[in-house]
C-alpha cells in the first residue's frame, strides 16, 4: 500500500496535535504542499453522524458511519485508519462486552517538567478534552468465547507515549493474566517514550520486559500487535518481544523515526521503508493481519496455544 | 592521558587554561633570568587543582553533559585497560559483522574472571568514524548479548560500561531490527543467572544505553548523564528548536545526583577533581574500588533470588497516582 502523505510523528509526542494540524492545514490550503486530511483519525471519531471522512491514502470520501461499518478500513484502498482503544475493543470483544482494569491509575507530574507547556497542565487539558485517562487501557473479555486480556494504546493521548502509567498498567495486566491463566494481547500505537517523565519513562522498558519474563515462565502466550505508528521505546521493548509479533497492513514501525534517519544518513528513504510489509520481509513479524480478520485470527491463535 | 599543552578545554574550563598559560610564562621568565621560581610555580599548580575543584562544584546540568563528552575523557577501552588486567577482546555477533562501537571480552578484576562489555568511542576523527561515535548497530547489541550468554554459561559476572549518544539511527540498523535487538537485550539481561553491574561512564542516552544497562546494580560516574533522550533531541522535539538544549538538560534531570535521588541508579562513583579526563588512573581506581566492593555481595545471592530482585528493582520504578 502506497502512502503519499508524510506526517510529523514527533509532533504527536508533544501532545499538541491540534495546534500543529491546524497550522499545517492552513499552510496546505494556500500552498497545497500536503495531500490528504491532516486531522488524526482519533480526532475524527467524535464527529457527528453524516460528516464526511477522506482517506489520507487514496482520498476516497466516505461518511464516518460507513467507515465505521467497515472497521475504519478504507473500502477502496484498504488503508487502515488510526483508531483508539474504544474501537479496537468493539471490534475484538464479543458483543463489545469487557471489563476495564486499572483505570484508576493516573499520570502525575512528579518532575514538574515544563517545556513549552507544563506537563501537569498538558495532562489536565487532555483529561478535560477526552475521556481517556492515559495512553493505555487494559481490559479483560472474550474473543469468540475465549478469555483474553487486551492492553491497547490510544495515540490521541500524548502520542500514545510510554510513561509510568503505561508501565504500571502493563505490569498489573501481566499479573492479571498469570492469576487468571489468560493470554495477553498488546495493541501498540505510540511515538515512543514520554519525554516529560524523563528517565522514569526509559525504565518502563526494563520494567515491562521483566514482567514479560514472568508471563513467559507461566507459559502464557503474549501477542504483540503493532499498528500505525509504533516507534522508539515500544519497539525497543515489549512491542518486539511477542511470542508472536503481528501488525496491521501498512503500519509505520521502527526504532528511530524517519526524520532522524533521513537527517543522519542524508539520503531519501526507500519507498515502503519501515512499513509492516518491510518488517515482514526482514523477518521481524510473524504475519500481517487485516483488521477485518483480526478477531477470528485472535481466537484461532488462543485455541492453538491452548490445545 | 594528554598533558598540557595537548589538553583540550571546554569553555567553562578556560580559567584553568589561563593558569597553565601563566605557568608557562613564569617558566620562560625563570629560564631567561635564571631565577628559581619553583615555589611560585608550585603554588600555581595548586591553584589549578583548586580551580578544577571550584569549577566542578557548581556545574549546570548542561555543563555535566559537556563534561561527559569531553574530548579528553577516558572511554571504555581505557577503563578496561586501567581497571582490569588480561583483557581478551572477543569479536562479532556470529550473524552479520563485528560492531566496532561495542567492545567486550573476558578480563581479570582483582584476580577474578569477569566479562566486560561497553560502547566505545574514538579519540580522533578517524577513530570516531570507525567507532561510529559510540552508536551501536543491532549487531553490536547482539554481540553484547552473545558475550553475556557466554559469561552466564561459565558463571562469570558481567560488567557493562555505558557511553553512547544513542543507538545508531540508520537505514541498515532498521533493516536489521534495532528495536528488536535492544528489546531482546533488555529482556535477556533481566533474566541472566550471573551478577550484572552496569556503570554509566559518559553518555547514557535512551534505549541505546539501556540495551546494555539492565543489572543488579546500576551506577553512574559523577559527571555522566542518563536519561530517555539526548538534551538536543529533546529540545528539537519539545521546544521545536535545537537552541533549548540547556533548558532540556535541566528539565530532564539527567545528572547522577538527580538519578540517585530518584532511586533510578544505586550509586555515584566519584571522579578525579575536575573530571575523569584529569586523571585516568584515579578514575579507574574509583571504579575498581566500587566493583570490588559490590561484587562479593551480589555473588552471595542465589541466582533465582537475584533475578527476582532484579525484576522487582525495575518493577518499582515509576510514579503515578491512584484515584
Amino acid at each position: 500500500m502506497k502512502k503519499e502523505f508524510e506526517e510529523d510523528l514527533e509532533a504527536n509526542l508533544t501532545g499538541e496535535e491540534e495546534v500543529q494540524h491546524e497550522d499545517a492545514a492552513r499552510r496546505s490550503w494556500f500552498k497545497r504542499k500536503k495531500k490528504g486530511i491532516l486531522t488524526s483519525t482519533a480526532d475524527k471519531k467524535e464527529t457527528p453522524e453524516g460528516l464526511w471522512n477522506k482517506c489520507p491514502n487514496c482520498n476516497l470520501i466516505s461518511t464516518t458511519s460507513d467507515l465505521k461499518e467497515n472497521l475504519f478500513v478504507c473500502p477502496k484502498c484498504s488503508y487502515h485508519h488510526r483508531i483508539g482503544s474504544d474501537e479496537y475493543y468493539e471490534i475484538v470483544f464479543d458483543n463489545n462486552e469487557y471489563t476495564e482494569l486499572f483505570g484508576n491509575i493516573l499520570s502525575k507530574d512528579f518532575l514538574n517538567f515544563t517545556d513549552l507547556k507544563n506537563y501537569q497542565k498538558r495532562l489536565d487539558d487532555i483529561h478535560a478534552k477526552t475521556d481517556l485517562k492515559d495512553s493505555m487501557r487494559v481490559a479483560v473479555g472474550k474473543v469468540n468465547g475465549e478469555g483474553i486480556v487486551i492492553a491497547c494504546m490510544d495515540f490521541e493521548f500524548i502520542g500514545g507515549s510510554l510513561g509510568s502509567v503505561m508501565g504500571e498498567k502493563f505490569s498489573r495486566a501481566v499479573d492479571h493474566c498469570i492469576e487468571h491463566r489468560l493470554p495477553f494481547l498488546v495493541i501498540s500505537k505510540s511515538g515512543g517514550a514520554r519525554m516529560m517523565e524523563s528517565a522514569f519513562s526509559l525504565m518502563q522498558l526494563a520494567k515491562t520486559s521483566g514482567k514479560l519474563s514472568q508471563l513467559s515462565d507461566a507459559q502464557l502466550p503474549y501477542i504483540s500487535l503493532l499498528t500505525d505508528p509504533t516507534f522508539g521505546g515500544i519497539s525497543a521493548s515489549f512491542g518486539m518481544l511477542g511470542d508472536l509479533n503481528i501488525a496491521e497492513p501498512g503500519a509505520l514501525i521502527g526504532f528511530a523515526g524517519p526524520r532522524v534517519i533521513k537527517e543522519t544518513i542524508k539520503k531519501d528513504l526507500p519507498e515502503g521503508f519501515q512499513r509492516s510489509e518491510f518488517l515482514l520481509e526482514h523477518g521481524f513479524l510473524d504475519f500481517i493481519i487485516d483488521r477485518k480478520l483480526l478477531k477470528d485470527k485472535l481466537s484461532q491463535l488462543i485455541i492453538l496455544f491452548k490445545n | 592521558m594528554p598533558q598540557y599543552p595537548n589538553r583540550q578545554f571546554l569553555d567553562f574550563e578556560q580559567p584553568i587554561k589561563t593558569l597553565y598559560e601563566e605557568i608557562d610564562k613564569l617558566k620562560q621568565t625563570a629560564e631567561k633570568s635564571k631565577i628559581d621560581m619553583s615555589e611560585t610555580i608550585g603554588k600555581m599548580e595548586g591553584a589549578i587543582i583548586e580551580k578544577r575543584k571550584e569549577i566542578t562544584s557548581h556545574l549546570t546540568p548542561w555543563q555535566r553533559v559537556q563534561l561527559s563528552r569531553h574530548p579528553d575523557r577516558p572511554y571504555t577501552l581505557k577503563y578496561i585497560e586501567k581497571t582490569f588486567s588480561g583483557f581478551l577482546e572477543l569479536h562479532g555477533d556470529r550473524n552479520v559483522k563485528d560492531d566496532k562501537a561495542m567492545v567486550g571480552g573476558f578480563a581479570q578484576l582483582d584476580g577474578e574472571t569477569v566479562m566486560v562489555i561497553g560502547q566505545q568511542k574514538g579519540s580522533n576523527t578517524k577513530m570516531r568514524q570507525m567507532r561510529n561515535f559510540g552508536m551501536a548497530n543491532p549487531e553490536g547489541y547482539r554481540k553484547a548479548l552473545r558475550l553475556m550468554r557466554l559469561a552466564e554459561k561459565f558463571n562469570k559476572p558481567i560488567i557493562t560500561l555505558i557511553d553512547t549518544p544513542g543507538a545508531f539511527p540508520g537505514l541498515e540498523a532498521e533493516e536489521r531490527g534495532q528495536g528488536e535487538a535492544i528489546a531482546r537485550n533488555i529482556y535477556e539481561m533481566i533474566r541472566l543467572k550471573v551478577p550484572v553491574i552496569c556503570v554509566i561512564i559518559g553518555e547514557g542516552a535512551s534505549g541505546g544505553a539501556l540495551g546494555i544497562g539492565v543489572g543488579d546494580r546500576v551506577c553512574m560516574l559523577e559527571n555522566s548523564w542518563y536519561t530517555v533522550i539526548s538534551p538536543e533531541n529533546c529540545s528539537t522535539i519539545l521546544w521545536r528548536s535545537w537552541e533549548k538544549k540547556e533548558t532540556a538538560a535541566e528539565q530532564l534531570r539527567l545528572t547522577a545526583i538527580d538519578m540517585k535521588g530518584f532511586g533510578l541508579v544505586d550509586e555515584i562513583i566519584p571522579e578525579p577533581i575536575g573530571g575523569a579526563h584529569w586523571d585516568y588512573n584515579d578514575a579507574a581506581v574509583y571504579l575498581k574500588k566500587y566493583l570490588i566492593n559490590v561484587l562479593p555481595e551480589l555473588k552471595s545471592i542465589d541466582p533465582n533470588t537475584r533475578i527476582n530482585q532484579r525484576i522487582e528493582k525495575f518493577g518499582k520504578m515509576g510514579f503515578w497516582q491512584e484515584s
